[in-house]
């Protein structure tokens, strides 16, 4: 029982700390006029952290290289998107390519 | 609220709706493993109303399931998501004046709302699809975590399916258009070069945090770039 009240804690604290992580921008924007040069900044930063996202969830799991499967998924997908494929077309091409991959035994 | 469907064409409402549809079978998938590794039905459930973002959930369960303490397992999952912060001020003139809709429109902050709002030139169909993509993943990933934990192991491996790709292919696709800018473009470029060659070293979510980084070459570049600019030499 002591296990699932810490579990219950544990989760509620991570809640609240995401929760808190979200609100700062919105809650601080509001009392502070920014500047159109630091609101560009910020607007870069939000694209170069999605980036990052979406470089390493292509490549890694964790510590480790993803396999081919997904790489190759998510390669596909890029050069449909760069060769401004609809949208679905870009997300079904990289999933069916990973799936399809690994349906021939790639990893 | 009626406005913001009314705003999104069909295209996009299509678009959106597509990523709900991976994010829901991700979520039945959360849902099926945290059950099956042994945790309470509800934790799946608790975490995804709570919490409501995908990779630190992952991360949390994963960490309580073999046997880790939960509240390091808390912590670790807080560092994965500390790059909300630069999100929320990214987007945070999107939410609203109330005090209702700036925590709402806060808990529905997740990459993919963020990534959607950022590619929309017109401010009102930013808030629209922020809006609009934030509550339907929000349903939909709510849905999906709960079929998951009640249903088993119907989807076990989304893998199979090529969802791990679905999702890096998703924030592609979003990012591309931003990338047009040179600025923005060399920065990102350096930011996914910092992180992918810290990963395989740094507790998951600082490698992406690092990536910011670049912005910092990003902006020293775009100034080399532009010698024009300089002040005359002698205004005497």
């Amino acid at each position: 029982m002591t296990g699932s009240t810490s579990i219950v804690l544990a989760a509620i604290l991570l809640g609240a700390g995401t929760f808190a992580f979200r609100f700062a921008g919105p809650a601080l924007r509001t009392r502070v006029e920014l500047p159109a040069g630091v609101e560009r900044l910020l607007v870069v930063a939000a694209v170069v952290l999605l980036a990052a996202l979406g470089g390493t969830a292509s490549l890694l799991d964790g510590h480790h290289f993803a396999g081919i499967a997904r790489a190759a998924g998510v390669g596909v997908g890029g050069v449909l998107a760069w060769r401004r494929a609809p949208f679905v077309v870009v997300v079904m091409g990289a999933a069916a390519t990973a799936a399809g991959l690994r349906l021939l035994g790639v990893p | 609220m009626r406005s913001i469907w009314r705003t999104l064409d069909e295209g996009l409402a299509r678009d959106v709706a597509l990523v709900c549809l991976a994010d829901a079978i991700v979520g039945v998938s959360f849902g099926a493993i945290t059950v099956s590794s042994g945790l309470p039905v509800w934790l799946p459930m608790l975490l995804s109303v709570a919490v409501f973002a995908g990779a630190a959930q992952f991360m949390f369960v994963g960490l309580v399931a073999s046997g880790g303490n939960p509240i390091a397992a808390a912590v670790t999952g807080l560092l994965v998501n500390v790059r909300h912060v630069p999100f929320g001020f990214a987007v945070g003139d999107l939410l609203g004046k109330g005090w209702a809709r700036r925590v709402a429109g806060s808990h529905l902050m997740v990459d993919e709302t963020v990534a959607f709002a950022l590619v929309q030139r017109d401010p009102e169909r930013r808030r629209a699809v922020y809006w609009a993509c934030g509550i339907s993943l929000f349903v939909c990933w709510n849905l999906g975590v709960m079929i998951g934990a009640f249903g088993g192991s119907v989807v076990n491996d989304t893998d199979a399916f090529g969802m791990d790709a679905a999702f890096p292919a998703v924030l592609l696709a979003l990012v591309l258009p931003s990338l047009r800018d040179a600025a923005t473009r060399r920065a990102s470029l350096v930011g996914v070069v910092i992180a992918l060659a810290t990963a395989p070293f740094l507790s998951a979510g600082l490698p992406v945090l690092l990536a910011l980084l670049g912005l910092g070459v990003g902006l020293t570049g775009r100034r080399e770039g532009k010698p024009v600019q300089a002040e005359p030499e002698t205004a005497s």
